[in-house]
C-alpha cells in the first residue's frame, strides 16, 4: 500500500479551495446585484473591487468601474485570476492532476461544468440574467460537493479536502461581511434605516443564512446581530468560527487517525485563533473597526494555510490569487 | 489462417500483380443500411473473403443493416459527447490556447474471427519472445552479431543503443514488458507486421474505453455476441510488473512515471494508474538517496520498487542522459544498475523496434526460436544487402523506399506516386548510401464499414495488439483499431484525420 503523494494532497487542498471560492464569488456578485438596485448603484460595484483588492488591476484593463465591466471581470474574464472562470479552471487543472485518485463522476462533472462555463457568452452573465448565472455556478459547485461526499475515497486526502474547503469558506465569509462594511462607509447616517436593513437582509441571504439567523434572532435585525452571527455563531456552517472549528477538528482527526506528525504549527495557530474568537464581543469588534478585524482574521487564515503547506506539501502553499 | 496460405499471400504481394479475389457483396438478406456498401477491391474486415463470414459476424452484419441511420447517428453523437465529457482527450496546443480533442470514435466495430486471432495471438507472443531474447543477447554476449545474422553496426551504431545496459541482468530476462505490434491486412486477407513498438507504446486506454463505450451505447448490437473481454488489462500489467520487479521486493511498490498533465497521452497514464491502483508520479515526486528510489509522500519518503515509465530513455536521468531533462529523476540509473529499482520497459529497447532492425526480425525469430514467423513482415528489401539493393533499383516505381534513420515519414519515396525526377533522385541517394534504406511494396490496407458523412463506407484500418510480459507473455484480445476517416486515405494517425473503433475478438 502506497502513501499519498504530497503533491496529490496539495492538489486536493486547492481543488476544494477553488470550488469554494468560485461559489463564493458567485454569492458576492449575486448579493451586489441586489444591493446595486438602490440609488448608489454605480458605487456599489467598485466596492467589490476593493474587497478583493483588484481596483488597480481592473482599472488598467477596463477603466472606470461599471456594472457590466465588474460583472464580466469576476465571471468570464479568463485573464483575471480572481474570476469564476479562472477559479474553476484551476480547480479543473487540480482535478486533472488528481484523476488517478478522484472518482470518475467527480471528474466528469467538473469537466462538464468547466466546459459549459467556457462556452458562455458575455450577455449570459449580464443583468437581468446574472442571478440565474450565479445560481448555475452555485448549483455546479453544490453538485461537486455532493458527488465528492458520496464517492471520494476516505483516506488522508478526504481530510485535506475538508481543510481546504473550510479555510477558504472562512476567508470568503470575512470578505462577504466586508462588502457591507464598504457599502456602509459612505453614509453612516443610513445605519438602521429601512435601506440598511434590506442590505443586511440581502447579505444574510447571499450566504444562505437568513432563516438560520431568524431562528436565533426571531425579531429585529441590527448590524451587530448580523455581523456577530456571521462571525461567531457556532452552528451556522458558513460562520467564521464554525469553519475554524471544523478545520481544527479535521486536523486533529487527521493527525490522530493516520499518525501524522506534521501540522503542529497550524494547530498552534488555530488554538490561538479559536480562543481569541471565543472571547471576542461583536460590540467591541464594531467599535474598534470591523474591517480591521476582518483583515486580521484573513491574515491568520493565510498563516494556517501556509503552515499546512510547509508540513504536508513539502513547501509553503502559494495562492496565485492572493 | 494456415502457414501455407500465408506463404501464398506473401508471394501475391511480392508480385504485386495477382488480381485480388473480389470480396463477396454483403451477404445480407434484406435491404438496409449496408445495401450499397461496397469495399471495392479491398479486403473487408466484416465481410471477409467470399464464404468466410461466420455465424457471429452474420448476426452483427444483420443488426447493423437493420439499424436506422438517423438513430445510429444520434447514438454516435452521444458516444462522442460522452468521450468529451469524460475527458478522454488528447491536447492540441496552439500559440495562444490548448484545445482538448477527442479521438474520433466510429461506432461500427472491427471484428476478428477466432482462427485469425489464434494466429495473431501466437504471432505477437512469438515476436515479443524473440525481441526479449535479442535484447538480452545484444546487451550480453552479442552472439547474433558474432554470427553475422544482424550487422553489428546496425545495432551498436544505433542512436537507441544504450551502452549503459551492457552486462546488466534484468529480472526474467524481460526487457519489454509492454509491447505494441502494428499490424495491417493486405487485400489477400493476410496480416503483416508493419512496425514494432518496444519503447513506450500507447493506445491501450482507448481499447478498454472504447469497449466500455460500446457496452453503454450499443448493448443491442453486442447482445449474446461472444466478444472476448478486455477489462483485465490493468491487472495483467500489474502482475507482470510485480514479476519483473527486483528480487527481494515481497509486495513491490509500483508507480507509473508520467511527464505530467501537459503530455498528450496523460489520459492514458491516468487510466493505467487507476486500473492498476498505483500512484501516478512525476519526476519531481521521486528522489534517489543511497542508490534507492523514494517518492515524496505526506509521511515523508517511501521506497519505490518498480517504475512503469512513460518517459523516453533520454529524459529518464539527467545524470546519465539528457542533462537538461526536467522530467526525469537524477540518480535513477544508479539505482537501476544496483538492482534497487526496476524499469518497464527496460532502458535501451529502442534498438528492437528500429526500422532497419525490423527488416531482420524474421531472421531474429528464426535464430532464437527456430521457427518461422507466424505473422510475416511486410516484405522488406534491405538495401545494405546486394540483392535487396538490386531488386529495389529494378522496381523503384513500384516500391516505397524508406530511410532507416529518419522518423516521422521524412525522406520516404512512394514509387507509384513519384515523378521521373523524384525516382532519379531516389536512385542517386540509394547508390550513394544503400545501408540507409529499405524498400517495401505498397500494401492495399483492408477496410472496415465506417459511419461517415456520406453514409456507411469502407475505410482503411490497422491494428495494434498489446502484449504484456512478466514471466510469460499475454496478449490483450484485439487491440487498437485505428481507422482513416478520409476516403481513400491510408493515414490512420489521429493527427491526420484518424479515428478508432472497438475491436471484437470473437470466442
Amino acid at each position: 500500500m502506497s502513501n499519498l503523494l504530497a503533491r496529490y494532497v496539495e492538489a486536493i487542498f486547492w481543488l476544494a479551495r477553488y470550488i469554494e471560492r468560485a461559489e463564493n464569488i458567485a454569492r458576492i456578485i449575486d448579493v451586489n446585484e441586489t444591493f446595486s438596485r438602490d440609488s448608489r448603484g454605480g458605487q456599489n460595484w467598485s466596492s467589490v473591487l476593493q474587497l478583493y483588492a483588484d481596483d488597480t488591476r481592473y482599472r488598467e484593463i477596463y477603466g472606470a468601474p461599471t456594472a457590466e465591466g465588474v460583472i464580466h471581470f469576476y465571471t468570464l474574464d479568463a485573464s483575471n485570476p480572481s474570476s469564476i472562470v479562472s477559479a474553476l479552471k484551476i480547480a479543473r487543472e487540480n482535478a486533472r492532476t488528481l484523476r488517478p485518485l478522484i472518482s470518475t463522476e467527480m471528474w466528469t462533472q467538473m469537466n462538464m461544468f468547466h466546459n459549459r462555463l467556457r462556452a458562455m457568452s458575455a450577455d449570459e452573465v449580464q443583468k437581468p440574467r446574472l442571478p440565474r448565472f450565479c445560481a448555475f455556478v452555485k448549483e455546479g459547485c453544490h453538485t461537486h460537493y455532493g458527488i465528492t461526499e458520496g464517492t471520494f475515497y476516505r483516506d488522508e486526502g478526504w481530510y485535506f479536502y475538508q481543510l481546504g474547503r473550510n479555510l477558504e469558506r472562512a476567508d470568503q465569509t470575512t470578505r462577504a461581511l466586508d462588502t457591507k462594511y464598504h457599502l456602509l462607509l459612505p453614509s453612516v447616517q443610513d445605519v438602521g434605516s429601512p435601506l440598511d436593513v434590506s442590505q443586511w437582509n440581502a447579505l444574510l441571504r447571499s450566504v444562505s443564512g437568513y432563516h438560520a439567523f431568524r431562528r436565533v434572532h426571531p425579531s429585529g435585525m441590527t448590524p451587530a446581530d448580523v455581523a456577530g452571527f456571521l462571525l461567531f455563531h457556532q452552528s451556522f456552517p458558513r460562520s467564521v468560527v464554525c469553519c475554524v472549528e471544523t478545520v481544527d477538528e479535521t486536523l486533529h482527526a487527521l493527525r490522530g487517525q493516520y499518525a501524522l506528525t506534521g501540522g503542529a504549527d497550524a494547530m498552534e495557530r488555530l488554538d490561538e485563533l479559536r480562543s481569541e474568537m471565543r472571547n471576542a464581543q461583536i460590540r467591541e469588534v464594531l467599535k474598534t473597526g470591523l474591517h480591521e478585524y476582518l483583515d486580521g482574521l484573513q491574515g491568520e487564515l493565510i498563516k494556517v494555510s501556509q503552515a499546512l503547506g510547509r508540513d504536508f506539501f513539502g513547501y509553503a502553499a502559494a495562492d496565485p490569487a492572493e | 489462417m494456415t502457414a501455407g496460405k500465408q506463404q501464398q499471400s506473401q508471394s501475391a504481394v511480392r508480385a504485386s500483380k495477382a488480381p485480388p479475389e473480389t470480396p463477396a457483396a454483403a451477404p445480407i438478406s434484406r435491404p438496409g443500411l449496408l445495401s450499397s456498401y461496397d469495399p471495392g477491391g479491398s479486403y473487408c474486415e466484416l465481410l471477409g473473403l467470399s464464404g468466410e463470414v461466420t455465424e457471429a459476424t452474420q448476426t452483427i452484419l444483420e443488426r447493423i443493416n437493420q439499424m436506422d441511420e438517423a438513430s445510429l447517428r444520434a447514438r454516435a453523437r452521444d458516444a462522442e459527447l460522452e468521450l468529451y465529457n469524460y475527458g478522454i482527450t488528447f491536447t492540441v496546443y496552439t500559440e495562444k490556447d490548448s484545445i482538448d480533442r477527442i479521438l474520433p470514435f466510429d461506432v461500427i466495430p472491427r471484428v476478428i474471427a477466432p482462427p485469425d486471432w489464434r494466429t495473431l495471438d501466437y504471432g505477437v507472443r512469438q515476436r515479443v519472445t524473440a525481441i526479449n531474447a535479442f535484447l538480452w543477447d545484444v546487451y550480453h554476449d552479442g552472439k547474433i552479431l558474432k554470427d553475422g545474422v544482424v550487422p553489428r553496426g546496425l545495432v551498436v551504431g544505433n542512436a537507441n543503443y544504450r551502452p549503459e545496459m551492457e552486462g546488466m541482468d534484468v529480472p526474467q530476462g524481460t526487457y519489454v514488458q509492454i509491447n505494441g505490434t502494428d499490424l495491417i491486412r493486405g487485400h489477400d486477407g493476410a496480416f503483416y507486421v508493419l512496425e514494432d513498438n518496444a519503447r513506450t507504446p500507447s493506445g491501450v486506454s482507448y481499447v478498454v474505453e472504447n469497449r466500455h463505450l460500446m457496452l453503454r451505447t450499443f448493448p443491442d448490437l453486442m447482445e449474446s455476441v461472444p466478444v472476448r473481454p478486455v477489462s483485465d488489462y490493468g491487472q495483467k500489467l500489474r502482475e507482470a510488473l510485480g514479476e519483473t520487479a527486483p528480487d527481494g521486493a515481497d509486495d513491490p511498490v509500483v508507480v507509473l512515471l508520467s511527464p505530467g498533465t501537459y503530455n498528450s497521452a496523460y489520459f492514458e497514464h491516468i487510466f493505467l494508474a487507476r486500473e492498476m491502483g498505483v500512484p501516478l508520479v512525476e519526476g519531481r515526486d521521486l528522489v534517489v538517496e543511497d542508490d534507492r528510489v523514494y517518492m515524496k509522500t505526506i509521511r515523508g519518503p517511501q521506497r519505490v520498487d518498480m517504475i512503469y515509465r512513460r518517459i523516453n530513455d533520454d529524459f529518464l536521468d539527467p545524470e546519465v542522459f539528457n542533462p537538461n531533462s526536467m522530467l526525469g529523476v537524477p540518480g535513477l540509473m544508479r539505482a537501476y544498475w544496483k538492482g534497487n529499482v526496476g524499469l518497464a520497459n527496460a532502458v535501451g529497447t529502442g534498438i528492437a523496434d528500429d526500422k532497419a532492425v525490423y527488416a531482420y526480425m524474421p531472421r531474429i525469430i528464426q535464430y532464437y526460436l527456430g521457427e518461422d514467423p507466424a505473422i510475416q513482415n511486410v516484405e522488406t528489401h534491405i538495401c545494405r544487402e546486394k540483392e535487396g539493393l538490386q531488386y529495389t533499383l529494378d522496381n523503384l516505381d513500384k516500391l516505397v523506399v524508406k530511410p532507416v534513420g529518419e522518423a516521422g515519414g521524412y525522406g520516404i519515396t512512394v514509387g507509384p506516386h513519384a515523378s521521373r525526377e523524384e525516382l532519379d533522385h531516389c536512385r542517386e541517394k540509394l547508390l550513394a548510401d544503400p545501408a540507409n534504406y529499405i524498400s517495401q511494396p505498397m500494401i492495399d490496407l483492408s477496410v472496415s464499414p465506417t459511419l461517415v458523412d456520406e453514409g456507411i463506407e469502407p475505410r482503411r484500418v490497422d491494428l495494434r495488439p498489446f502484449a504484456v510480459t512478466g514471466k510469460d507473455t499475454w496478449v490483450l484480445p484485439g487491440g487498437l483499431s485505428r481507422v482513416a476517416l478520409r476516403r481513400g486515405s491510408i493515414i490512420v494517425n489521429s493527427s491526420q484525420g484518424g479515428g478508432s473503433k472497438d475491436t471484437w475478438v470473437l470466442e
